[in-house]
């Protein structure tokens, strides 16, 4: 490299600019991907775009703080999106009337059973406490999730790695495992992706179709809210 | 757009002052997400501009969790060492909690003929 283009590189490198455009431009890369490629779920947007980004940042030698320095003005937009997921959740009110108890009963099962399994499995696999508390939460969305891990032991930061990646199982596999299970009903469909796979899931709930989608963000603050009172305290109980 | 994304900030910073004054357990955009919803259902209606802003952003939904998904690669030195407790446990217990809260639903919920559930 010559110097002159090494002393941009030193600048971009160290500015917002270059963590945000490579956002946006990955995230469009696995778009066209997706797309292109008759929107297979192997083909996840989500995580080719991340594998894209990974992958650019570690043959460059940037630090993911660095990163998010420029990557963190996408990052907000995350919480005036899930404040926008009340106005799906508004156009399925005739249908919510009906549905609540059935919801509030499904939604604290799967609090439960999510937690739980998560918990037993890691265990019986020989993995460390801190591993199997930072698992306990993972079905939902970060800031919760990282909020119970901190209150129960685990690692906050390797609980968000954990929430991600479960968030990717679900949005892969979930059409194709709620296929096989014949669960057809798109109120459930919706319900079951934000239950175990929190947003990731719900935007998966979304390509599937309005009810979907509007079940699945409602999951997303229940299923919460149920794990952050229950965990804590089946933790307790166990201890 | 523009009063569109105000109002969507607005509740959401209405749910961080919440969240902080009852010291609730929730995000403040999960408690701005009630607080619309509740709005909404005030007004009986979602205003056009409301509706186009929020299709707009929940269009792209998938791009805003890009951010906080590369975070993935500080972690992974410890997901190599005990991938397979965190592989198994990742991957069965998100089937397993999909297929029992999808069932669970369709047999609790059986919703009315004309309903689009």
């Amino acid at each position: 490299m010559s110097t002159d283009l090494q002393s941009i590189w030193v600048y971009l490198a160290t500015s917002p600019l270059l963590g945000l455009t490579s956002t946006l431009l990955a995230y469009q890369a696995a778009m066209w991907l997706f797309e292109r490629c008759g929107r297979r779920q192997m083909l996840n947007p989500i995580l080719v775009a991340v594998a894209m980004i990974v992958g650019f940042l570690m043959a460059t030698g940037t630090e993911y703080r660095t990163y998010f320095d420029g990557a963190q003005f996408v990052h907000f937009l995350l919480g005036p999106a899930t404040v926008a997921l009340a106005v799906p959740l508004y156009h399925q009110l005739p249908l919510l009337r009906r549905a609540w108890p059935a919801v509030l009963a499904v939604v604290l099962t799967g609090a439960v059973v999510a937690s739980v399994s998560a918990v037993a499995i890691a265990w019986s696999l020989g993995g460390s406490e801190r591993i199997v508390l930072s698992l306990a939460p993972k079905s939902v969305t970060i800031p919760i999730a990282m909020g119970v891990a901190e209150r129960i032991g685990g690692i906050p930061s390797l609980t968000a790695v954990m929430v991600m990646l479960t968030g990717m199982v679900g949005a892969i596999f979930g059409g194709w495992i709620l296929d096989l299970a014949r669960v057809k009903l798109p109120a459930a469909r919706g319900l079951a992706l934000g239950i175990a796979s929190h947003g990731i899931g719900t935007v998966r709930a979304l390509q599937m179709g309005e009810t979907a989608g509007a079940f699945a963000g409602l999951a997303i603050g229940l299923t919460g809210l149920a794990t952050a009172i229950l965990v804590p305290l089946m933790i307790s109980w166990v201890r | 757009m523009l009063p569109s994304l105000t109002v969507l900030l607005l509740c959401q910073l209405a749910g961080e002052v919440l969240v902080r004054l009852l010291g609730l357990p929730l995000p403040g955009p999960v408690v701005g997400m009630v607080i619309l919803f509740l709005g909404l259902l005030a007004r009986g209606r979602v205003p056009q501009g409301l509706d186009q802003t929020v299709k707009a952003i929940l269009g792209n939904f998938a791009l805003l969790f890009i951010p906080a998904s590369v975070g993935v690669m500080v972690h992974l030195g410890t997901i190599w060492t005990e991938a397979l407790p965190i592989a198994a446990a990742v991957v069965g217990s998100t089937v397993l909690t999909i297929v029992v809260t999808g069932r669970l639903m369709q047999s609790l919920f059986k919703p009315k003929d004309k309903e689009q559930a």
